[in-house]
């Protein structure tokens, strides 16, 4: 026995270097992958954003940004994430305190947040074509309307097809993924705090502006940053419903890729791509900082 | 006190119906619209049912799903293949790079998929010309568009059981490295590899950027493409779609029910939904 303890050490400490290196050949696949496939492409994402079209440096693309087209693009991008983010967060939190009133195992509630689960993932073509078959030009909704109550949705211009119909139809994923995120703050809320406040005589209003409205005020917040995120980097839903004109960042892109028309421009995609990265990374950086916040009281 | 308590469930029971009702009618009217508007044209669902017939009437679509199929499964497999092994290894061998793994897995996170696909580009240049431009070459692309939601599923996974005994365990019993993996940290960590397996599926299954700014095909490509002629036909086809994606992500959901101790994933946040 002796023996055996005594000859450990000394085996192990023969060739560590070696050990150290044929331990870092078993990761080597992996990081051979991700490297191929995820690190080169962001970095030609990155060094394309600042290369001209002959190589070498320019900040010619980055300027470009500047231009009012881009500048549209993603000012309506921008717009079209907070409005969906902001409308998805207040519904998906009405719906998600409905959901914590009840009972946890509850099949209401199972049921709810499983379908939230479904509905969160749903988007994309399928998503622009339930929307067309519901207020499209021939839609369920659309004619049902025109024949019964002679309304017609479309009086005004059809406006599917552009930022208020983008914003409907954004709310259809955005409202579940918040209930998702928000469900487990409100659940952190402990009914102890309520008769708190009762006992010492705070009314209903007093509880949730001074108590629970500051203490889920991060986490709504945060979700609100998610949801923004979420939508910003959206490209599909927008790109089966929008076929004419670019009116977004990511349909700029799309263009940019598909017709490099415009000497001198084809690398404007990429600074347009690392755009869009920089948006997304504040977005969850400010998210990240706000969660560590939420799981202080909420955790 | 109690009857302050009983008007508060009262009026939480009325507020609970009253949003339910109103958002449950929001979210349940674009699918009954999609029931009525492919309803239609009576030949419809007959035709999509029928597989033969099917591939005859409308073949960039039968192309389209057997595409999507495929590579559902196989990027399922390099998924596993990749991810499960390294993050064994990462605990057991190398616990100071768990970090970067981590980060390197969760980085897709923040590259949204339009901006990952203007990257990929030059790479698929080379994909191209070593392996041809099939559709299935777009496994590639997609193992890493999953790599934030399988990591999570099986990093829980992992640290619900003790990795460390167990792999020390069989090795003093004289099995090699491939049967510890193969044998026995797998059987172990089998439901967190069936729900990063069903994550995988469900996202695959609904990708449309990178397939179609890379000109290959899938099941999404093509019911856009339908889309431009036979509406009815690629309604149909959707509610489909969205139909096997429900099934698979509540198989899911329950399988995380059932295993309340390891946490699965809930669907991950930040991504565009199924695109």
């Amino acid at each position: 026995m002796a023996e055996i303890v005594a000859a450990v050490p000394q085996r192990v400490a023969k060739r560590p270097r070696l050990r150290g290196v044929t331990a870092l050949l078993g990761a080597v696949p992996f990081f051979a992958y991700v490297t191929i496939f995820l690190i080169i492409p962001t970095l030609v994402v990155v060094i394309g954003a600042f290369a001209g079209d002959e190589g070498g440096a320019t900040l010619a693309n980055v300027k470009a940004l500047g231009d009012s087209y881009i500048l549209d693009a993603f000012g309506r991008s921008i717009a079209l994430s907070a409005i969906s983010a902001l409308v998805g967060a207040v519904l998906g939190a009405l719906l998600a305190y409905a959901l914590a009133t009840a009972k946890p195992d509850g099949v209401l509630r199972r049921v709810v947040t499983a379908a939230a689960g479904v509905l969160a993932q749903f988007g994309g073509v399928t998503l622009a074509f339930a929307f067309l078959a519901t207020i499209g030009l021939s839609g369920f909704l659309t004619v049902w309307l025109r024949d019964t109550f002679s309304v017609d949705i479309f009086s005004g211009g059809v406006w599917l097809f552009e930022l208020p119909g983008l914003t409907l139809v954004y709310t259809y994923f955005q409202i579940p993924l918040m209930v998702i995120v928000f469900l487990p703050a409100l659940d952190g809320i402990r009914p102890q705090w309520r008769e708190a406040t009762e006992s010492l005589g705070g009314t209903t209003w007093q509880y949730w502006t001074r108590v629970a409205g500051p203490l889920l005020a991060p986490a709504f917040l945060g979700s609100t940053l998610l949801l923004f995120a979420n939508s910003f980097s959206a490209y599909a839903t927008a790109a089966a419903l929008v076929s004419q004109g670019s009116p977004l960042v990511p349909l700029q892109i799309r263009g940019a890729i598909t017709s490099e028309v415009l000497l001198g421009q084809q690398n404007v995609g990429k600074a347009m791509a690392l755009g869009m990265v920089i948006v997304v990374s504040v977005v969850m950086a400010l998210y990240t900082l706000l969660q560590r916040r939420t799981s202080k009281w909420l955790g | 006190m109690a009857g302050v308590i009983a008007r508060r469930a009262r009026k939480q029971r009325v507020f609970r119906w009253a949003v339910l009702t109103v958002l449950g009618v929001f979210f349940l009217l674009p699918l009954v619209a999609m029931v009525e508007f492919s309803t239609r044209d009576a030949t419809t669902w007959p035709a999509l049912v029928d597989w033969p017939e099917l591939s005859e009437r409308y073949p960039a679509l039968a192309e389209g799903i057997t595409a999507s199929l495929l590579q559902a499964a196989l990027t399922a497999l390099l998924m596993l293949v990749l991810l499960v092994p390294t993050a064994v290894w990462v605990r057991l061998r190398l616990p100071r790079l768990r970090r970067l793994v981590e980060f390197l897995c969760l980085l897709p996170l923040t590259i949204p998929a339009i901006v990952l696909v203007v990257g990929l580009a030059p790479v698929y240049a080379w994909v191209t010309y070593f392996l041809g431009g099939s559709s299935l070459t777009l496994v590639f692309a997609y193992t890493i568009l999953v790599l934030p939601y399988a990591y999570r599923a099986i990093d829980a996974g992992l640290s619900a059981i003790d990795v460390k005994t167990l792999a020390e365990a069989a090795r003093s019993l004289g099995a090699g490295w491939g049967t510890v993996m193969w044998r026995v940290v797998l059987p172990n960590i089998r439901s967190a590899v069936l729900s990063a397996a069903f994550l995988t599926v469900a996202l695959v299954l609904g990708e449309f950027t990178i397939a179609s700014l890379l000109n290959r095909t899938n099941l999404q490509v093509a019911i856009n493409l339908l889309g431009k002629s036979n509406a009815t036909m690629s309604v149909a086809v959707s509610l489909t779609a969205l139909l096997l994606a429900f099934v698979l992500l509540m198989l899911l959901s329950l399988l995380g029910g059932r295993r309340r101790t390891s946490a699965v994933v809930a669907p991950a946040p930040l991504k565009e939904p199924a695109a």
